[in-house]
């Protein structure tokens, strides 16, 4: 560390090394649930394969996983369920909204329908379409990668917030 | 023009290879169940696709028993239970549709029933009730007597209010926190599923 | 288990678990919970719970016109949008007293049967997904992926079509359509020879579908099953043939049946119904002619674009059947159609206003969900797994 408190040029490169592995190789969850799930599919099949940007590990379950694919419509019912799951990932953790009823409610503006699943979790990426086309998803998910070698994404930037000391540890976390 | 018009396309044939069957059957029930029917709607001349029966409540369970049984009726298979909200008095009709899988042919039921009235529940006849009658009362709040299991079944179980009231808005959230607990009593040898 | 010797000694001696399965869960197909109690592995009772994507369709088809509703249909059984589509234009064209072109009519049933195909691979694909076979879900998914690009030349999108209107269809079918989907039924019958020759005979498959999870005939009637889970246990139903609509009637085709009603007759039925179907589209595709895909009645044909811009009753028609609707006329009726999971109903009820007074889509996968309970009584929890794929539950039409 110099006298500033800057760090210095070795320490960056390190934390970009981190960065770039973290975006090559992101765990999804595919929290599928409606007709954007079938399009989620589509995009995890050999067709447009998205194991091409790395993140062919499909794992069910939160604790293994980093990356939340909210794939269709989440209702009163399920949103509790969402808010469960998303807590139980371990950070850094991504979320990618598929489709327009996860974004914003879609063409559901009823009684049941959460209006968009950012009320309840912070979203780094929306994928608009109903559903959006297994391009859109892989084209979100190329976006997310961009964020995360930046440090952009709600989870990235919770922890540089809530960062206390600069210790070398903690920068080359982030 | 409407449906009244026998499209052929679409099931405009159901009159001329029904026709005679529900005339005689229609004939047979009118003279069996005298007292517990109220009205009778045929096509082609009401705007239907089939007979509807409007049944007194009271006698719904005898009627649908002697569909499913008798011979020459045969309706054996139960399509579908709903009900509808019709905003005047009595408030709801509680609809069967039920279906022959032998001669293929479809027939209505309807009971006409008050706000805050039971109508019997049809499990003991189609297990196949069991979720339908279930939905009705979540959508409209009509309970079912002798049924095993009667809670919410589309909605969360602390939803107040029947959605498909006339009166429930169409934007009405209702938001929860915590997630829906397991009722672990529902499994126990007490409770019928 | 009921005859074992209780050892009074043994504190774990009649212990249960009772596990949760879902709503997030890879084996349960899009969002149902199952809570089970487990003597060991075997499963003494079960219940089942749906909700999670409830969409509240039916109030919404109170609340938009009939054209508007269209929309929501694709989104009842998500896999096979294009056959629910072409149920509830015959409804609301039933209540109507509509008669359509003959050739929109050729090219909806079609559409249905390739909606029916595309949901039959997807679904016998994700049966093996569960039971470990990965790649064979990938052969038929590729058919499917090759089905969408022709369903989007003929309506623009790729799952939730929203192709067909009431009346009518919107758009013809392009310029050397009918060739594609006619190479394309020819290279998906290639595929299901493949996939029949990798899964049927295969002694691992055999073992864990046969014998699992069965459901007979009687209880298929009790529990309202419809479709080819009841044409699996012996229930020889099939709306196409016995109650035909459109021009099935005119067509020859073959209805599998199966004896046991276990999970391997659920496969082998809807494998069979694959070919079936492909042999329908041969049929509709030769004898379909070029004409018009749209009735010309007032109420349901929306003015085309040159009409509206340039004349003003073209612009006045537009705009009240945007901004209020048509009238449909007074009556009730319920349609059902042959869809991939069984009879998928819809139950209308019109005062003769622009919208309806009750929209009642009755879902056959309901009825398949209820009946699981029963279905996995005393079977493994691996067999429930394999049981709840054979039966196809869509959860768009469950939850509607």
């Amino acid at each position: 560390m110099s006298k500033d408190g800057a760090f210095g040029f070795l320490t960056t490169r390190l934390a970009e090394l981190v960065n770039w592995g973290r975006k090559n190789s992101l765990w999804p969850l595919p929290y599928g649930t409606s007709c954007c799930g079938i399009e989620l599919m589509s995009a995890l099949c050999s067709d447009y394969d998205i194991s091409r940007f790395g993140a062919e590990v499909v794992r069910f379950s939160p604790r293994q996983s980093d990356l939340l694919i909210v794939a269709g419509i989440i209702n009163t019912k399920m949103a509790p369920v969402l808010k469960t799951i998303y807590d139980q990932m371990s950070d850094p953790k991504f979320v990618m909204s598929v489709g327009a009823c996860a974004s914003s409610g879609g063409i559901f503006n009823v009684y049941s329908v959460l209006q968009g699943i950012d009320t309840v979790i912070p979203v780094d990426v929306y994928v608009p379409g109903c559903p959006p086309s297994a391009e859109g998803i892989l084209h979100a998910l190329l976006r997310l990668q961009v964020m995360v070698s930046r440090g952009d994404t709600h989870s990235q930037k919770r922890i540089i917030g809530s960062r206390k000391s600069h210790t070398l540890i903690d920068q080359i976390r982030v | 023009m409407d449906i009244r018009k026998q499209v052929l396309t679409n099931y405009g044939d159901w009159f001329t290879r029904f026709g005679d069957i529900w005339k005689t059957q229609l004939l047979q029930l009118g003279q069996r169940f005298v007292t517990e029917i109220e009205l009778i709607r045929t096509p082609p001349v009401d705007a239907t696709d089939v007979p509807i029966i409007f049944v007194k409540k009271n006698a719904l369970l005898s009627i649908l028993l002697f569909l499913k049984e008798e011979p020459g009726f045969c309706y054996d298979f139960l399509s579908d239970i709903t009900a509808t909200d019709e905003e005047n008095e009595p408030r709801f009709e509680v609809v069967y549709n039920l279906f022959s899988t032998t001669k293929f042919n479809r027939i209505r039921i309807k009971t006409r029933v008050k706000d805050g009235e039971d109508v019997q529940s049809a499990v003991d006849i189609w297990p196949a009730a069991n979720w339908a009658e279930r939905e009705i009362f979540d959508m409209f709040g009509i309970k079912f007597l002798g049924h095993p299991d009667l809670r919410r079944i589309l909605m969360d179980e602390r939803f107040q209010g029947h959605p498909l009231r006339k009166d429930y808005p169409l934007r009405g959230y209702q938001i929860f926190t915590e997630p829906e607990p397991v009722n672990a009593e529902l499994l126990d040898s007490g409770a019928r599923k | 288990m009921a005859n074992a010797v209780h050892d009074p000694d043994d504190i774990w001696d009649d212990a249960r678990s009772i596990i949760n399965i879902g709503p997030t869960h890879p084996a349960m197909h899009g969002a149902l919970r199952m809570v089970a109690k487990l003597n060991g592995e075997t499963i003494e009772r079960s219940y089942c719970e749906f909700g999670f994507t409830h969409r509240a369709k039916e109030k919404l088809g109170e609340n938009r016109t009939y054209h508007q509703f269209i929309v929501y249909t694709d989104r009842l059984n998500y896999c096979s949008s294009l056959a629910n589509n072409v149920t509830y234009a015959m409804a609301v064209e039933r209540l109507m007293g509509l008669e359509i072109p003959e050739r929109a009519i050729w090219i909806r049933m079609i559409c249905a049967e390739v909606a029916r195909v595309i949901d039959h691979l997807i679904c016998i694909g994700i049966n093996a997904v569960d039971l470990g076979a990965f790649s064979y879900f990938l052969y038929g998914y590729h058919q499917r992926e090759e089905a969408y690009t022709f369903i989007e030349k003929l309506c623009g999108a790729r799952l939730t079509t929203s192709f067909v209107r009431i009346g009518g269809l919107i758009y013809n079918a392009p310029e050397g359509w009918e060739r594609e989907v006619e190479a394309w039924v020819k290279r998906t019958r290639e595929v299901v020879d493949e996939m029949d020759r990798l899964l049927t005979d295969n002694k691992i498959w055999r073992k864990r579908t046969v014998e699992v999870a069965i459901f007979n005939r009687e209880d298929c009637i009790k529990y309202s099953f419809t479709g080819p889970n009841a044409r699996a246990a012996g229930l020889d139903i099939d709306l196409r043939r016995d109650q035909p609509c459109m021009f099935y009637k005119e067509l020859e085709f073959d209805v599998p049946t199966a004896q046991n009603g276990d999970v391997f007759d659920r496969y082998i039925v809807r494998l069979e119904e694959i070919r079936q179907s492909l042999n329908i589209i041969l049929q509709c595709l030769n004898r379909i002619k070029p004409g018009t895909v749209w009735c010309e009645d007032k109420r349901v044909r929306i003015p085309d674009k040159d009409v509206v811009y340039n004349t003003m009753e073209g612009l006045i028609h537009h705009f009240k059947f945007f901004m209020t609707g048509f009238d449909v006329p007074e009556g009730e009726a319920y349609t059902q159609f042959e869809a991939v999971n069984g009879e998928l109903g819809f139950y209308i009820v019109s005062k003769g206003h622009p919208r309806a007074h009750r929209m009642r889509i009755r879902g056959p996968s309901v009825y398949h969900f209820q009946g699981l309970s029963k279905m996995v009584e005393g079977e493994k929890i691996a067999d429930m797994v394999a049981a709840l794929g054979s039966i196809n539950v869509i959860a768009g039409e469950i939850d509607r």
